[in-house]
């Protein structure tokens, strides 16, 4: 079996140690996390947390059914192999040398970036999508010299059906 | 509605839940509590130390068959409990642990005895609690006692600020509580138990499996006719001996690393296995690929995560094993699913060969073998005796050697694998079953690991009687230094050990001594007989092995017989 990459959204009691009964879980039975993300929902007693990890089939069954375990977590939602949405946003600081500031402001544009920061020296640039397009601007970034970069991790929700009856 | 005192309300809440017995030990963090039990009618145990306590209550709730409850004080009271906790969590008994913690203000100050036990026991509990406000005290004990004791059972810890039992609070009795993110699915699923039916229909070599969840679900009058309608060979886990009469012609005794031989080659040679309230630990299960290799495997279990965690399940059933069996039975009655014994001689009379063939054995000659110490407590105690074991080769030979025909006669640290267990284990029992017989079996070095819980079960004038099977070897890590490391017995020989009988009496217990076969009988006669707290020790061979043994990694067919 293949280990693949799983977005999973849960629903859970928005209380202290929470977010640590999830994280020594995964410590705990070697589960990887790649990526984190909690924030509360419109329901302040209730959290979101986005978690990206990795696994073959059977891991991930194992991972979910962990996870549902915890008294705390009220609801376990895979996203992987279902329509929906990820997102992640990234703070990317690069060296803007004179030669360069154009160049990074074309590539900004292409990827449909802002710039939140400027000076003498830099840009500072907020930058939102997928996995692959973070990549993608990086990549393209790292030659002029990226100096400090942040990351959010994947938040992510399922798409509704588009159309009755479908 | 009343105003009462955080102390208050948990002695409120502890006689709603039925409390009788409480296992602790006192300290500052918690004497508001201990003040207020003293007015109440709960009987306290004072124990000598808290792994005792944890192991105590564990012990209370398996002979009770109800929550085991301790309280122990904040900082070292709290971190002793963990072992007992681990304990706990493993074999899925459901026990509250209620621990003294420093004043909320103080909390994170490394304060005097201060330390983070919701912190340190989140792995090894079902669930814990901080309590806050002294508003929420009562909703946290009432779902303590309801994680605790429903779904698959487990330890639940509550960390009781100061502040918090000295504050005052309304309060009113709450009802059973409900909570949206725990419902444990009881019932199973109508479409997987046809499944199994079917799979049943088609088997020719079927072996049931069963293992604690059928204890601690009461399911043994269920499993026992489900057996008897397939005509199938029951097997059972250390955790599920007991669950199905070890005296019965079904009965195939223990699997796994020291199983016997019959239950082991059922296992590799059967077409179905069905595992009931089992969790395929690797000490059953040996090397994986190796495990029931030719067969369909059913699995019931209350628990999701246990179900095709190490071995793929071909029909998954979730839910409480009592139902399931019920249903189940219900369905083969329904379906006119008639299994004859004439159809499973052929797969019987194989399992009568291999028994025939392999039967566990030694030969007493002139020193005592243990093996005989412990067929003859079963035959002084008619099978009746409830027997706790500490752990290693003492925990093996009684688990092969004493047939137990019912539930909750059998109780161990099975997946910890704690040393010190048993002893406390037997007074908690022993508070639970006045009446009955409780006797320990252990090893001159776990016996040692809480050795001082004797001052607490000569104190409340329990009559429990400890077997010392004394090799004055750490046997079991011995037997694998023998077998696997050219006998080096690294840090194995307890070269100086205690004289029990002095030690016993020094207690205020009785102690008693044999050293040739000749005088085991007597002395368990007399020990059994005489009243109160009794050690029996016993010079045992001191090189014995538990046999048979499966190397570790190894599949279970491949045995090291005698």
């Amino acid at each position: 079996m293949t280990a693949r990459k799983h977005t999973i959204s849960l629903l859970v009691d928005n209380e202290p140690g929470v977010l640590s009964r999830v994280a020594g879980l995964f410590s705990g039975r070697g589960f990887n996390i790649e990526s984190l993300c909690v924030a509360e929902t419109l329901d302040p007693a209730i959290s979101r947390i986005t978690l990206v990890t990795r696994g073959d089939d059977a891991i991930a069954e194992q991972i979910k059914k962990q996870l549902n375990k915890l008294i705390n977590v009220i609801k376990v939602h895979d996203l992987t192999g279902t329509e929906h949405v990820e997102r992640e946003m990234a703070l990317i600081k690069v060296k803007a040398e004179a030669d360069y500031r154009a160049e990074i402001l074309r590539i900004v544009d292409i990827f449909r970036c802002k710039v939140v920061d400027v000076g003498p020296a830099h840009y500072t640039i907020e930058v939102t999508g997928t996995d692959e397009k973070l990549k993608a601007i990086l990549s393209l970034l790292k030659p002029m010299g990226v100096k400090e970069i942040a990351r959010t991790g994947a938040i992510a929700l399922g798409r509704e059906k588009k159309y009755r009856g479908s | 509605m009343r105003t009462l005192t955080g102390a208050q309300i948990i002695m409120a809440v502890l006689k709603e839940e039925g409390v009788k017995t409480i296992f602790g030990f006192p300290g500052g963090a918690v004497i508001d509590i201990y003040d207020e039990l003293n007015r109440t009618d709960i009987q306290h145990v004072l124990v000598r130390h808290e792994q005792g306590a944890v192991h105590a209550a564990d012990g209370y709730a398996r002979a009770k068959r109800s929550v085991g409850v301790c309280l122990v004080t904040s900082g070292p009271g709290a971190t002793n409990t963990v072992s007992g906790l681990a304990s706990a969590y493993m074999d899925s008994i459901p026990v509250v642990v209620l621990t003294g913690q420093v004043p909320t203000k103080l909390i994170g100050n490394d304060a005097f005895q201060e330390v983070d036990i919701v912190g340190i026991t989140r792995p090894c509990t079902k669930h814990n609690y901080l309590v806050k406000h002294v508003d929420d005290l009562a909703r946290v004990l009432k779902e303590a006692f309801h994680i605790a004791r429903s779904g698959r059972p487990g330890p639940v810890l509550v960390d009781l600020p100061k502040d918090v039992v000295q504050g005052k609070a309304r309060y009113k009795p709450l009802p059973e509580p409900r909570m949206p993110s725990y419902n444990p699915t009881y019932k199973p699923h109508m479409k997987q138990l046809r499944r199994a039916v079917a799979l049943i229909k088609e088997a020719e070599r079927p072996v049931i499996f069963s293992g604690g969840g059928v204890i601690l679900s009461g399911a043994s009058k269920e499993l026992t006719a489900f057996a008897r309608k397939l005509h199938a060979p029951v097997t059972a886990s250390l955790m599920g001996l007991g669950g199905f009469p070890g005296t019965d012609p079904l009965w195939l005794g223990m699997p796994g690393m020291h199983g016997t031989y019959r239950a082991n080659m059922s296992i590799g040679a059967c077409d179905l296995l069905i595992g009931i309230g089992v969790r395929f630990d690797d000490r059953v299960t040996g090397k994986v690929e190796a495990f029931a290799p030719n067969a369909k495997i059913i699995h019931i279990d209350i628990d999701p995560t246990s179900i095709s965690k190490n071995i793929p399940v071909t029909v998954p059933i979730v839910g409480d094993c009592k139902i399931a069996l019920r249903e189940l039975n219900n369905l083969l009655n329904e379906e006119k699913v008639k299994i004859t014994k004439k159809s499973r001689k052929p797969w019987l009379d194989q399992i009568e060969k291999w028994k025939s063939t392999r039967p566990l054995g030694y030969k007493q000659k002139d020193v005592i073998k243990p093996q005989y110490v412990i067929e003859k407590l079963y035959e002084l105690t008619k099978g009746k005796a409830i027997i706790t074991t500490e752990v290693g080769q003492n925990q093996m030979w009684a688990a092969q050697y004493y047939h137990f025909d019912r539930p909750n006669s059998f109780i161990t640290s099975g997946g910890l694998g704690c040393m010190g267990f048993g002893l406390p284990a037997a007074i908690g029992a022993q508070m639970a079953c006045p009446d009955k017989l409780v006797v320990d079996v252990a090893g001159d070095g776990s016996i040692q690991m809480n050795i001082q819980e004797l001052a607490t079960a000569v104190q409340y004038k329990l009559p429990v009687k400890v077997v010392i099977l004394n090799n004055r070897y750490l046997g079991m890590v011995r037997q694998w230094q023998e077998l696997f490391y050219e006998r080096r017995y690294a840090s194995t020989d307890m070269e100086h050990a205690p004289d029990f009988v002095r030690l016993a009496e020094s207690y205020g217990a009785v102690g008693l001594r044999a050293t040739k076969p000749e005088e085991v009988e007597s002395v368990l006669k007399e020990g059994l007989k005489v009243p109160g707290t009794t050690i029996m020790d016993f010079w045992v061979e001191r090189e014995e092995c538990v046999y048979p043994m499966v190397p570790a990694g190894a599949p279970i067919t491949e045995m090291l017989l005698v």
